[in-house]
């Protein structure tokens, strides 16, 4: 029993990786906190679900990748065209993107898959029962990773990332930084909608609330991921991403069978987030607090 | 190679900020000309080499290169021909990007080889390497490290090199050994008269340094108040001393060329 459970939570790490990769391209590449993110994961759920029950789930994925390019360019157009900051440009796209979501779903807060083939009906019979649904969501994300990697050193994907480390070198160097972070931004979120696709075709049904916390807890992934494997290349980032997200998934197990209530997670998760990323101000605070002590006993004496 | 004609730039119009930065200013380069600019503070020296780079338009004028009018072409265009570097030696590269990956963005991008989905393969990374170690810096041990790690004059030395490692139509040096200690200046402007020459890049070089701005090249410009005074070059420049130079500038500027870090400098 606690075999399967685990298994499971692999299973979801895998699916949550693509969230911490998109998070790896918008946030740690681009430098910008893309809250689309929570809407796009929604969405990929959604067109996912929708196209299954109508017989076709792999143009399901395929539908909710595109959705989530649309997802991200609109996030970008805001932010590039119009000048609106990015963590508004998110915002909006995101509010929006609840009455879409919902079209998608017709009009339905819950859209459950029942009697439907899904990628997996496809995979296990071809895998067999057991281990069917791992292998694929694995493939799925270790071919996703490894496409990221060959991209991120492509011309166009050294323009995104000199983007986001140093704006005044691109703007001297025949980059438009407002195509660079358009397509950045398209991209992540891409993989984002991907990753809600293959969670709905998973677990068999698309709800709306799924998406609530999900660009925290991928924050969360990509960090624990960091701390695992450590920062380096492109290579070591993206498999720290993927992971992290499955640590990530694997202490929740554990943080579940302490009785410890779900609804607590997403508190977790956050207090997670926030301490990491604080890290570095906090410990710059102690370190400074601590020689202020030392300065004023040597000058006691 | 680059006709300035009547380059205007105002900025604040109207206001009392009003800043006639650029004023009619007018100049011509041959090909292969190597220019040392020196002036006042706020002559308008680096305003004009962003209005050649496309930082801003300006408000009349044109700018032509190589035969090509660019007075309207936006900035991210104009660098795939001109290479620009800044005082500042952070400017120029992306710290969290090794130095490989900063010359393969730099080569990928002037060379238009392959276009979005290109990739450097091993003979560039054996060019890369070659171009390091011409640096005399020991980079080319060091390609797969974070630029971020590197020394200030480093820093600059590789920004000069990705500016130069495909050929630029123009290069535009803005005081570009300014902040580094003096003897990785010298290093540097030696490199920089190296690559400069051997590449027979036009080239345009802002200055505080009234010997190197004799020494280096082949032309002399002083500008003040948004226009060049000073045109020197062949005979002219031969043999001019640095009293003779700001005598020069008094009597074409009508006024003492005021740049506290000349004087400071005591040459």
């Amino acid at each position: 029993m606690s075999i399967m459970l685990l298994q499971g939570a692999v299973e979801q790490g895998f699916i949550y990786a693509l969230v911490a990769l998109a998070l790896y391209l918008s946030y740690r590449t681009l430098d910008i906190a893309d809250l689309t993110t929570d809407g796009t994961f929604v969405l990929g759920c959604a067109v996912s679900a929708s196209l299954a029950s109508l017989g076709q789930p792999v143009l399901g994925l395929v539908g909710g990748f595109g959705a989530g390019l649309l997802a991200g360019f609109v996030t970008a157009f805001l932010h590039t065209r119009l000048k609106i900051q990015a963590i508004l440009a998110g915002i909006i796209t995101m509010t929006g993107l609840y009455t879409v979501n919902l079209w998608v779903m017709g009009g339905r807060a819950d859209l459950p898959l029942l009697k439907v083939d899904t990628i997996f009906t496809y995979t296990q019979s071809l895998l067999g029962e057991s281990y069917g649904k791992l292998i694929t969501v694995a493939l799925i994300t270790c071919v996703v990773g490894v496409l990221l990697a060959l991209f991120l050193k492509t011309q166009l994907g050294l323009s995104i990332r000199a983007t986001g480390d140093n704006r005044d070198m691109v703007s001297a160097s025949s980059i438009d930084p407002s195509f660079t972070i358009t397509v950045g931004l398209c991209l992540a979120n891409g993989l984002t909608a991907l990753a809600g696709g293959v969670l709905a075709q998973y677990q068999m049904s698309s709800n709306l609330s799924l998406g609530t916390g999900v660009v925290v807890i991928g924050l969360a992934s990509l960090i624990i991921g960091e701390v695992v494997v450590r920062r380096g290349g492109v290579g070591r980032c993206i498999a720290g991403a993927i992971v992290g997200s499955v640590i990530y998934r694997v202490l929740m197990v554990f943080a579940l069978r302490a009785s410890a209530n779900p609804a607590n997670l997403k508190l977790i998760s956050a207090v997670i987030v926030a301490v990491a990323i604080g890290w570095p101000a906090l410990a710059d605070r102690l370190r400074l607090e601590k020689r202020k002590a030392a300065a004023k006993q040597k000058g006691g004496r | 190679m680059l006709y300035l004609e009547n380059l205007s730039k105002t900025f604040a119009p109207g206001t009392v900020n009003e800043k006639h930065a650029l004023n009619g200013l007018s100049l011509h380069l041959e090909p292969g000309d190597f220019a040392a600019i020196v002036g006042s503070n706020g002559a308008g020296k680096s305003t004009l080499f962003s209005a050649i780079a496309g930082s801003f338009f300006t408000d009349s004028g044109r700018i032509v290169l190589d035969g090509k009018d660019i007075t309207f072409e936006k900035e991210h265009r104009r660098s795939r021909q001109i290479g620009r570097l800044f005082q500042d030696p952070l400017r120029g590269t992306a710290p969290r990007m090794t130095i490989e990956e900063n010359l393969a963005l730099a080569y990928l991008r002037a060379s238009g080889k392959g276009a979005s989905f290109g990739r450097i393969g091993k003979a560039e990374r054996a060019l890369f390497r070659e171009k390091l170690a011409g640096l005399g810096l020991g980079l080319e041990d060091r390609m797969s490290q974070p630029v971020g790690l590197l020394s200030g004059g480093q820093r600059q030395a590789l920004t000069l090199l990705m500016a130069t490692l495909v050929t630029p139509k123009l290069l535009l040096l803005d005081e570009h050994t300014a902040a580094l200690d003096p003897a990785t200046a010298d290093k540097v402007l030696e490199l920089t008269r190296r690559i400069v020459a051997e590449n027979k890049i036009t080239c345009l070089m802002i200055t505080h340094n009234m010997q190197s701005a004799l020494e280096l090249g082949n032309r002399t410009l002083m500008m003040d108040s948004g226009r060049i005074v000073l045109d020197l070059k062949g005979e002219q420049r031969a043999g001019l001393s640095v009293e003779d130079l700001l005598r020069l500038f008094r009597e074409n500027a009508g006024k003492q060329l005021d740049d506290d870090r000349i004087l400071l400098s005591g040459e």
